[in-house]
């Protein structure tokens, strides 16, 4: 260490230095993008069987995978969109594409996510009369600091909850981070999205819910310290369970009663 | 400390021994206490973490005591800066690629190393002034010392928070049908900071000379 150096070293080593550390940080974030895409996949692969409930250990998720069947929905009509492979389809790479998506209004985006692509995937398994009777979705947006990114799973009804996850976000570890807290999660289970005019109805309520209020059904014990996360995640299922979601593709469902 | 009489040998079984009791960075030093309140509730995000404050550790004091001659001395904390941050990014990424799983849990206590205090006092402290080999060790050294009080403290609150370790269950909980009630204290931050307080004091009992002088 020297005391007085002159200030073209000092400006130099500055240089040397960042460069040298920008170098290693970007050949090391390059080089391992693809395993930790691979990763990621998995993860939600993982996701998908866990919140339909399929998932068994020990067994390749890949092949798990295969017991449900992966189709893609115009999300407007909520017709199927025939696709040779809808799996490599990626929904968040379309949405930020001006030509497979379309810019929500302000009142209309109440999940902050500005776009929303045209189609969507969905994961469905059939029972032995090939009627639908998981559907598991894709949802996502604004939370507090951070887009939450998860799937929720419905019975057959369209509107009973088989189970809710969320793969990834950012929110405050021990508050609004709980969301992935399978005590909190558990309580979802069994949850009536819809009122009776299929209006999508859920209510995160603090302070717990009181199972003999007849609404119970729509209510789920809210996160406590974290606010903004649970209007988050309020405002997803309002979302993507409405008319600028999955809600024409659930009347699908409803009208074909599951046969479509 | 270190007189002239002092061989080598000695001096690396210094700045390896020496921070796993006689200067511990958290019992002693009381640095870095932050992310052992916040990763220690599963034993299994512990040993990640302590894999990653290990290898940034041993790098930084390695790379910065390797240029110590041509880091000027009114920017020395800045370069001691970028190279903790940028290695931080690089470890975190590594993670994320091997062992994403874990990733999840860690979240942000991962690139919060880069603001852990053990890291850049060791790099000022020692790595400005030791040769590279001699502060490899001092970082590997202080990086088992963090370790072990972490790995202690998340032992202690998993299997008291839980009845759990690493994911097997030892103590079967009453909601699985066990006998054994979780402690939900030890899953919260403030349980961390009675474990540590309970390890200063047995370690302060044992050595005593540690123990600081009435003011």
């Amino acid at each position: 260490m020297q005391a007085n150096v002159p200030k073209r070293k000092v400006l130099l080593t500055a240089l040397v230095v960042s460069l040298v550390c920008s170098a290693v940080v970007t050949v090391s974030t390059i080089l391992l993008r693809p395993i930790q895409e691979v990763n990621r996949q998995h993860y939600m692969h993982l996701n998908i069987l866990k919140v339909a409930g399929l998932y068994q250990q020990g067994v390749a998720i890949e092949k798990q995978l295969q017991q449900l069947e992966t189709r893609l929905v115009e999300l407007e009509t909520g017709e199927f969109y025939e696709m040779e492979h809808p799996e490599e389809y990626d929904q968040h790479k379309a949405t930020k594409d001006p030509k497979q998506s379309i810019a929500l209004l302000p009142d209309e985006d109440i999940v902050r996510i500005k776009r929303r692509a045209d189609y969507a995937p969905v994961y469905l398994t059939r029972d032995d009369s090939g009627r639908v009777n998981r559907i598991v979705v894709p949802i996502y947006g604004s939370g507090l600091w951070s887009t939450l990114y998860g799937f929720i799973a419905l019975q057959g009804d369209t509107e009973t909850v088989i189970g809710i996850r969320f793969y990834e976000h950012a929110e405050t570890p021990g508050l609004g981070g709980e969301i992935d807290s399978a005590r909190w999660l558990k309580q979802w289970s069994g949850k009536v999205l819809f009122d009776e005019y299929w209006q999508p109805k859920i209510e995160l309520v603090k302070g717990g819910v009181d199972h003999s209020n007849p609404g119970s059904l729509h209510q789920v014990d809210a996160l406590s310290g974290a606010t903004l996360t649970n209007r988050g995640v309020e405002n997803i299922l309002k979302f993507w369970l409405g008319e600028n979601g999955f809600g024409p593709f659930l009347d699908v469902v409803r009208s074909s009663e599951g046969r479509l | 400390m270190s007189s002239l009489s002092t061989t080598s040998t000695d001096k690396c079984k210094i700045a390896l021994i020496n921070p796993l009791f006689d200067s511990n960075p958290i019992t002693v030093q009381i640095l870095g206490i932050c992310s052992v309140l916040a990763v220690t509730t599963s034993l299994k995000s512990t040993l990640i973490m302590c894999a990653a404050v290990i290898a940034v550790l041993t790098l930084t004091n390695t790379t910065v005591s390797i240029i110590r001659h041509h880091i000027p001395a009114s920017i020395r904390i800045i370069v001691q800066m970028t190279i903790i941050a940028s290695l931080v990014i690089v470890v975190d990424q590594f993670i994320k690629a091997y062992a994403f799983e874990m990733s999840k849990p860690l979240s942000v206590f991962v690139g919060l190393i880069v603001t852990n205090c053990i890291i850049m006092g060791r790099a000022e402290a020692f790595a400005m002034h030791n040769p590279p080999g001699l502060s490899f060790l001092d970082g590997l050294g202080h990086g088992i010392g963090y370790s072990m009080v972490l790995i202690i403290v998340a032992t202690v609150r998993e299997l008291l928070g839980t009845g759990r370790l690493l994911g097997y269950t030892l103590m079967p909980s009453v909601f699985e049908g066990g006998w054994y009630y979780p402690n939900s204290m030890m899953v919260l931050a403030p349980s961390a900071f009675f474990i540590i307080g309970l390890l200063i004091w047995a370690l302060r009992s044992w050595k005593s000379h540690q123990v600081e002088k009435d003011q």
